[in-house]
């Protein structure tokens, strides 16, 4: 186990290890990304489209006042953008911290197209493959393995 | 308009309809037979085998029910700005949903919202949200059940029990043989009828009344159009904000429905059936994008076909309005009174009243093929699409209450030895008991259908999601915590509302009973950190558990707790 436990109703820290911090990092940087995303999400779901609708409706852009605008279209828009970012953002949190899943949900061909580009990166320039950080963490589990 | 030429009208588009009922109904009972469930875990999340899109696509169907397709634009267009809380409040939870619970609860990966709860706190809670996911989804689903009815009767002309009746046997079909796997599939041809049968009348009527036929993009200028129109009948400003509710209770309403869709258990379980984590998450922007095309186009056809109905009864005598009002007027749809006499529409209303004219707001998506002078067979998939959206959404809530009857119940509390065989079998049984419940509340509808559904939002809100959401970020959370939580959020929630709708008590502080779930969950939120801070930390085992449902892959150099199993063995 990693990070915190609560033993006879303290919290401990656990003592520094490889694996430890590395799942610590991960959990730290998802909550950070977590944080950014949802303030986002309260200032289109409720500054903008309610809190100060009033005086955005004052404003009027290609016919809809803006106040209406973004209570009935612009809020949802920001939501679909923040889960795809966050879906995106997490895919690269998820490699740079070695969590992420084997790519099972890929089809084959592309499977096997990115085993021959990982075989050429690590072959021919593995000084750009531990900068470009993605494919580090493929590598290191398929020498593992 | 001669009466042959209406009965002529009439008939071509029950033709219409009948010829995609049967049509589609034939593409999902096919569906069924070739995906037939042969183990529990393709039964209870299609042995976690769905790709993205297509999750997405069948959380989209399984979310927009009948009340999304037919009433929601038609609501809208009688509250204005207003109408936001719908529309925020049902896609600003999928946020939520992405964020917070749909990565975690996938790589827990267990069959259903129960079990989380059973093994994060204790059996007691796993009990308390056993009855709260049935009550929850009972309450969803009777009003859908009636939705089909009620789409059967005016499209096909049958009568609402035949229409209930005939949902029932096609969900009975793919859901019983299914399960998961084969609702998933249906789910996502459900979202394809669905959203064409939204969009085809929903642009050629953009494209009749503006220059750009994007629904989201033109009717802004309309919406100016329909501020002065709106004047002339005596209602508010169509796009000022705060008409029908003070922003406060606008802002609460808002947050309970959010919270409240972040935490339906048929909504969540749907993440349980994808490939992976990174699926799960993904998933969840497919389902909002494919939400998204439905939920931003319902304000411009509530804009559009308000301002048409309200032209069309301006600008004519009583004696001679459009066909469309005298189609619907049959169906006592619309109400027309001459209330003063003198052979005009003077004023128009959505609720009872002495409005000269009163129109129910489901013909606002009802009748729009015909306002934009479609011809018959886009009326007939119009009545698909709303079946579609009113049968997916019942599939996903009768799994939850056949998965709660037959794992929760039998499997996990009843008889713990049950064999596979015997599991399977239960969740069937438990499926078909809950479309024979659901039906006969469809064809004897409580009368509190309408009051029901926000029950549901605000009940979820203030027990799952707080429940589920401290289970993953705050180890500490223990189960007398969780229990405590759920017990006074659920009560406080329960009692608000009852006393507020049924009882006399004036509402505090002008919270209105659809809003009260926001403080539900907060009460939850506090009563669970609060008692979970005097009373002893959960074990090392339930700490080693929330470690691991943070990561997607715990590796054995992260944790040194034992691997679960691989995939395909979780069948067991």
């Amino acid at each position: 186990m990693a990070g915190t436990v609560f033993e006879g109703g303290r919290r401990r820290e656990l003592p520094p290890d490889g694996a430890g911090e590395r799942a610590q990092g991960y959990w730290r940087a998802n909550l950070r990304l977590q944080f950014g995303l949802l303030a986002i999400w309260a200032v289109f779901g409720y500054l903008l489209a309610i809190f100060l609708a009033e005086p955005l409706n004052e404003l009027t852009v290609y016919g809809f006042p803006l106040g209406y605008w973004f209570a009935q279209q612009g809020a949802i828009y920001a939501f679909v953008i923040l889960i795809f970012v966050y879906a995106v953002r997490m895919d690269r949190v998820d490699r740079e911290y070695d969590v992420h899943e084997e790519e099972e949900e890929l089809g084959a061909g592309r499977k096997a197209l990115q085993r021959r580009m990982q075989r050429r990166l690590t072959g021919e320039a593995p000084a750009a493959t531990a900068e470009a950080g993605e494919p580090t963490g493929e590598t290191t589990r398929e020498e593992r393995q | 308009m001669s009466a042959a030429a209406t009965l002529f009208a009439i008939s071509d588009i029950r033709l219409w309809a009948i010829i995609f009922v049967v049509l589609t109904f034939s593409i999902y009972i096919a569906i069924a037979v070739i995906s037939r469930a042969r183990s529990t875990s393709q039964f209870y999340v299609a042995e976690q085998s769905i790709p993205a899109p297509a999750n997405g696509a069948a959380i989209a169907a399984d979310w927009m029910s009948a009340a999304s397709f037919i009433s929601m634009a038609g609501l809208i267009s009688f509250l204005g700005f207003d109408g936001a809380i719908y529309l925020l409040g049902w896609t600003g939870g999928y946020v939520l949903l992405a964020l917070l619970l749909a990565p975690y609860l996938r790589k827990y990966g267990k069959y259903t919202v129960p079990d989380f709860i059973g093994d994060r706190y204790s059996d007691l809670a796993r009990f308390v949200a056993v009855f709260a996911a049935i009550f929850v989804s009972f309450t969803y689903v009777a009003g859908q059940m009636r939705g089909v009815g009620i789409v059967f009767s005016r499209f096909v002309g049958v009568s609402i029990t035949v229409g209930v009746i005939i949902g029932m046997a096609v969900v009975f079909v793919y859901a019983v043989l299914g399960g998961m796997k084969g609702i998933t599939w249906t789910q996502v041809a459900q979202y394809t009828i669905l959203i064409i049968a939204y969009l085809i009348p929903a642009w050629a009527i953009t494209a009749k009344l503006t220059d750009i036929p994007v629904p989201q993009v033109s009717f802004g200028k309309i919406a100016q159009e329909l501020n002065e129109l709106q004047a002339q009948f005596g209602l508010s400003e169509y796009t000022a904000a705060f008409t029908s509710r003070p922003w406060q209770d606008v802002f609460l309403v808002t947050l309970a429905l959010m919270v409240g869709t972040a935490g339906l258990p048929h909504i969540i379980i749907r993440f349980y059936t994808t490939k992976s984590v990174r699926a799960a998450r993904w998933s969840a922007g497919y389902a909002l994008l494919f939400i998204a095309i439905l939920y931003t186009t319902a304000p411009a056809v509530a804009v559009y076909a308000k301002t048409n109905l309200l032209q069309d009864a301006q600008s004519s005598t009583i004696q001679q309005q459009p066909q469309w009002v005298d189609t619907w007027e049959e169906t006592g749809l619309i109400t027309i009174q001459d209330q003063n006499g003198n052979g005009r529409i003077d004023t128009v209303s959505n609720t009872e009243g002495d409005a000269e004219m009163l129109v129910d707001p489901d013909i606002m998506v009802l009748a729009n093929p015909e306002i934009a002078g479609l011809p018959a067979p886009v009326v007939g998939l119009v009545a698909a699409g709303g079946l579609a959206a009113a049968l997916s959404t019942a599939a996903g809530l009768l799994l939850v209450i056949g998965a709660a009857v037959g794992h929760d119940l039998f499997y996990k509390a009843i008889k713990k030895d049950a064999t596979e065989g015997q599991r399977l079998l239960a969740g069937r049984i438990g499926v078909g008991l809950a479309i024979l419940a659901a039906g006969y509340f469809g064809v004897n509808p409580p009368g509190f259908v309408g009051q029901v559904v926000a029950f549901a939002f605000g009940l979820a809100a203030a027990s799952f999601f707080p429940a589920i959401v401290l289970g993953i970020f705050w180890k500490r959370a223990n189960a007398p915590g969780a229990i405590a939580g759920l017990v006074t959020g659920l009560g406080f929630t329960a009692a608000y509302m009852i006393a507020t709708i049924y009882g006399d008590m004036e509402p505090w502080f002008g919270i209105s009973p659809e809003a009260i779930g926001a403080v539900g969950m907060a009460i939850n939120f506090i009563v669970t950190i609060a008692v979970s801070s005097f009373t002893r930390e959960p074990s090392p085992e339930i700490q080693a558990l929330v470690e691991e449902v943070r990561h997607p892959r715990i590796g054995e150099d992260i944790a040194p707790t034992p691997r679960p199993a691989p995939a395909p063995a979780r069948g067991r």
